[in-house]
C-alpha cells in the first residue's frame, strides 16, 4: 500500500473532486485523485492488491502482445516506408505502393526487386514510366471520361494517361468514399494496372478526402498484417500485435488486453474466453446458438412418445396421447400404454406397470444429453449474465467507496479494496463462464475431476466474495470485513491463475481428452 | 457531365453499331437503353434474339453500369430466372475503369455467349454440363433458344 500511495501522489485531476469536498474534512487531498480508476493495471485480473510478487510474475497462460495507439500504427508504417526509401533509393510514395503490394514484408520485397526490379514494379502498378508534367493545362484537350474539351487542367501519373481535373476528382471520390478503396485505386485508363499514389492523390483532391485516404490506407496495413489486428471495442483505435499463429490455437489461448482495458482473444477476436480454446469456443457458441432456447422449451414442455421416441407437447388436457408418427397410444402421466388403463386413467393407478416404468427409463435416458448440456448452459449462461452487469457493478461499486470514504473517514486509497475486489469478480466470472463450456466438452477422467475441483474452489470463492460484495456500506466499513474482502481477492485470483495455469498447461501438452469432438 | 459522354457513346453505337447487336432508348432516357442480340454464328445460341436492359447509375461512368438479360437464357453465366443477373468481368467494381466503354461491354457479352466461362458460374449445374458433357449442353441451350427466344 506505501507504494501506492507514493505512485498515486506524483498524480492530481481535476473536476470530480467536488463530490467529495463537503463530505471528508481531513481527507480533502486524496478527494483529488479520485479520477484515477483509470489508472491501475492494464490486467484487471490482479489489481494491486498485496501480493506485488504474484502481480508482476508472467503466467503459463499470459502471452506477449503490444498496444499500439493511431500514433504508432503510424509510425510503424513510415519507419518501414523510409527504411525501403532508402535501401531501394525510391520514391517514398512508390516505396509505400511497393510495401503495400508485398503485404509489409520488406524483406521478401528488397530480395524480389534486387532479383527483377521490372518485374516486380510492373506487378505492384508500378509499371514504366513516362515523364513529364503532371498537372497540365493543354489547348484542345479532349478529355476521354467525359468526352468535354473545354481546356480545363488535366492531369496523368507516370503511365502518361492524361485526363481532367475534375473526372479524377469524380472518380477517386467515388473509390475512396464509396468503395473504400485506397490501397489498390488503379489509373482511370481501361486496363492500365498504374497504382494511384498518395502524392498524386495529395494534389487532386479535398483535405477531407485526402484524410479518409490515409484512413483506409491505416485499415489496410493493420489488416495486411498478419500479426495485428484491431481492438474490438467501440471507438478503440488501438491496435494489437501478437506473434501468435494460426496453427497453435488449439494449444493455447491467446488473451491480450488493449489499454482501453478490453480483454480479448487474439485468435478469433471475441472477448476473454480463457480456458476454452477458440474452436470449442465457436463449436459452443453455435450450439447454443441452436439450441439453447429450443432445447429449455423441449425440455419443460415434451415428453418422447415410449414407442417410437418422437417428441410430443401436450398442448390440450386430456392425458390420452395418441403419438402422430407411430399411433402409439399411451398416458401422458405414467408413459404407460393407454390399454392398461382401462377407464381409471386419471387415477394412473398403473405406476407400477412395466410398461410404464420401461417407457420413463428409456425417455430418461433420451433425456440426459438434454440435460447435460443444459446443466452447462445454465451456469455457463449464469456467469454470462453476472458479466453483462460488470457495469452496474462498477458503478455500484464507485458509489460505495464514495460513501465508505464518507461514513469511515476512510482515504481514497484506502477504499481501493473494493475496487480491487469488483474487479477480481469481473475477471473470476468471465473465467467461470468458460469453464462450463469447456467441461461440457471434456470426457470424464481423473484430469477431469481435478478441473471440476479447481473449477469449484473458484467458484465458492467468487460467490463467496460477491457475498461480501453486497453488503452494506455500514458493515463494509468494519476493519475485519475489509480485511476478509482483500484476503477473498487474493485468494479469488490466485484460484483463477491456479486454474486458468492448470489447464493451459494441459492444453498446450495435449492432454485433455475430450467426450464430444469440436 | 456525364451527359455529353453518354450520347456521344449512343451516338456511336446506334450509327456504327457492331454486327448482332442494337440499341434503343427506353422512353427517351439515356441511362437506360435497350439492347437486342443475335445470338452469335458457331454458337448453340445461334438464331436467337436475345434482349438486355442496360442502365447506366447516375455515377456513370465512375460507376459500371449494370445489364441484365431480359430474354431467359441457358448459360452458365446468367442466372436461369426471369432476372437475369449476369456476371462479366468488365462490370466488376475492381475491373471498370471510367475510360471502360460501352461498347466494349456489349462485345464482352457476344464473347461470353461464344465462350462460357464455366469457371466464374452463377448457375452451377449449367456450368458443369458445360464442362463434362459439351454436346449435352449445347442441346439443352438450343432447346432453351427455341423456347424463350424466338
Amino acid at each position: 500500500m506505501d507504494s501506492d500511495d507514493e505512485y498515486m501522489s506524483g498524480l492530481s485531476s481535476e473536476g470530480e473532486d467536488n463530490i467529495l469536498q463537503d463530505e471528508s474534512d481531513e481527507e480533502g487531498s486524496d478527494g483529488d485523485d479520485f479520477g484515477f480508476e483509470d489508472d491501475e493495471e492494464p490486467e484487471p485480473d490482479l489489481g494491486y492488491s498485496q501480493k506485488d510478487s504474484v502481480k508482476k510474475e508472467k503466467k503459463s497462460f499470459d502471452i506477449n502482445f503490444k498496444v499500439y495507439h493511431p500514433a504508432d500504427i503510424q509510425t510503424q508504417q513510415d519507419e518501414l516506408i523510409n527504411e525501403v526509401n532508402m535501401i531501394l533509393d525510391i520514391r517514398k510514395e512508390d516505396a509505400a505502393i511497393l510495401l503495400r503490394h508485398f503485404r509489409w514484408n520488406k524483406e521478401r520485397l528488397i530480395e524480389d526487386y534486387m532479383d527483377r526490379p521490372n518485374k516486380v514494379l510492373e506487378s505492384a502498378g508500378l509499371g514504366p514510366s513516362t515523364s513529364g508534367l503532371q498537372l497540365e493545362s493543354i489547348m484542345g484537350f479532349t478529355c476521354d471520361i467525359c468526352y468535354e474539351d473545354d481546356g480545363t487542367q488535366t492531369f496523368a501519373m507516370k503511365c502518361g494517361h492524361r485526363y481532367c481535373v475534375d473526372c479524377y476528382k469524380q472518380y477517386l471520390g467515388q473509390k475512396i468514399i464509396e468503395e473504400g478503396e485506397a490501397a489498390r485505386i488503379q489509373c482511370p485508363n481501361d486496363g492500365c494496372k498504374r497504382i494511384m499514389d498518395s502524392k498524386s492523390l495529395d494534389l487532386l483532391v479535398t483535405a477531407d478526402l485526402q484524410q479518409r485516404y490515409h484512413e483506409i490506407l491505416t485499415r489496410t496495413f493493420v489488416e495486411d498484417k498478419d500479426h495485428l489486428k484491431w481492438c474490438p471495442a467501440p471507438d478503440c483505435q488501438n491496435a494489437i500485435e501478437c506473434g501468435i499463429k494460426k496453427k497453435d490455437l488449439d494449444k493455447v489461448v491467446p488473451t491480450v488486453a488493449c489499454d482501453c482495458k478490453h480483454r480479448f482473444c487474439f485468435g478469433c477476436g471475441i472477448p476473454d474466453h480463457q480456458p476454452a480454446p477458440c474452436d470449442l469456443v465457436k463449436k459452443w457458441l453455435k450450439k447454443c446458438a441452436d439450441d439453447s432456447e429450443t432445447a429449455n422449451w423441449i425440455s419443460a414442455n415434451t415428453k418422447e412418445c415410449p414407442k417410437c421416441g418422437s417428441t410430443i407437447e401436450k398442448n390440450g388436457g386430456c392425458n390420452h396421447m395418441t403419438c402422430r408418427k407411430c399411433k402409439n397410444e399411451f398416458c401422458w402421466m405414467c408413459m404407460g400404454i393407454w390399454s392398461e388403463h382401462g377407464t381409471s386413467w386419471y387415477n394412473c393407478n398403473r405406476f407400477e406397470e412395466k410398461s410404464g416404468s420401461e417407457a420413463r427409463d428409456a425417455q430418461a435416458k433420451s433425456r440426459i444429453s438434454l440435460e447435460r448440456y443444459l446443466h452447462y448452459y445454465n451456469r455457463y449462461a449464469n456467469h454470462e449474465l453476472s458479466a453483462k452487469l460488470d457495469k452496474d457493478l462498477y458503478q455500484k461499486t464507485e458509489k460505495k467507496m464514495i460513501q465508505l470514504q464518507t461514513a469511515s473517514g476512510m482515504s481514497w486509497i484506502e477504499v481501493q479494496y473494493l475496487n480491487t475486489a469488483s474487479q477480481a469478480l469481473q475477471t473470476c466470472r468471465q473465467t467461470l463462464k468458460w469453464t462450463y463450456a469447456f467441461a461440457f466438452y471434456l470426457a470424464r477422467n481423473n484430469l477431469t475431476i481435478m478441473f471440476e475441483d479447481n473449477q469449484k474452489d473458484l467458484e465458492m470463492a467468487v460467490e463467496a466474495l460477491s457475498e461480501m460484495f453486497e453488503k452494506p456500506v455500514t458493515e463494509l466499513a468494519d476493519a475485519k470485513l475489509k480485511v476478509d474482502i482483500m484476503d477473498k481477492t487474493s485468494y479469488c485470483n490466485k484460484r483463477r491463475v491456479i486454474l486458468l495455469a492448470d489447464t493451459a498447461d494441459n492444453l498446450a501438452n495435449g492432454v485433455w481428452s475430450w467426450g464430444i469432438s469440436f | 457531365m456525364a451527359a455529353k459522354r453518354i450520347t456521344r457513346e449512343y451516338a456511336e453505337i446506334s450509327e456504327s453499331p457492331p454486327s448482332g447487336i442494337n440499341v434503343s432508348l427506353d422512353n427517351d432516357n439515356v441511362h437506360k437503353w435497350n439492347v437486342v442480340m443475335a445470338g452469335p454464328e458457331g454458337s448453340p445460341y445461334a438464331g436467337g434474339t436475345f434482349h438486355l436492359s442496360l442502365t447506366l447509375p447516375p455515377e456513370y461512368p465512375f460507376k459500371a453500369p449494370v445489364l441484365s438479360f431480359k430474354t431467359r437464357i441457358y448459360h452458365p453465366n446468367v442466372t436461369n430466372d426471369e432476372k437475369g443477373s449476369m456476371c462479366i468481368g468488365i462490370l466488376k467494381s475492381e475491373s471498370w475503369k471510367p475510360s471502360s466503354k460501352i461498347l466494349a461491354v456489349l462485345l464482352a457479352v457476344q464473347d461470353l455467349l461464344r465462350e462460357p466461362v464455366p469457371d466464374d458460374a452463377l448457375e452451377a449445374q449449367i456450368a458443369d454440363k458445360f464442362k463434362n458433357d459439351r454436346p449435352g449442353f449445347e442441346r439443352d441451350a438450343k432447346d432453351a433458344v427455341k423456347r424463350w427466344a424466338k
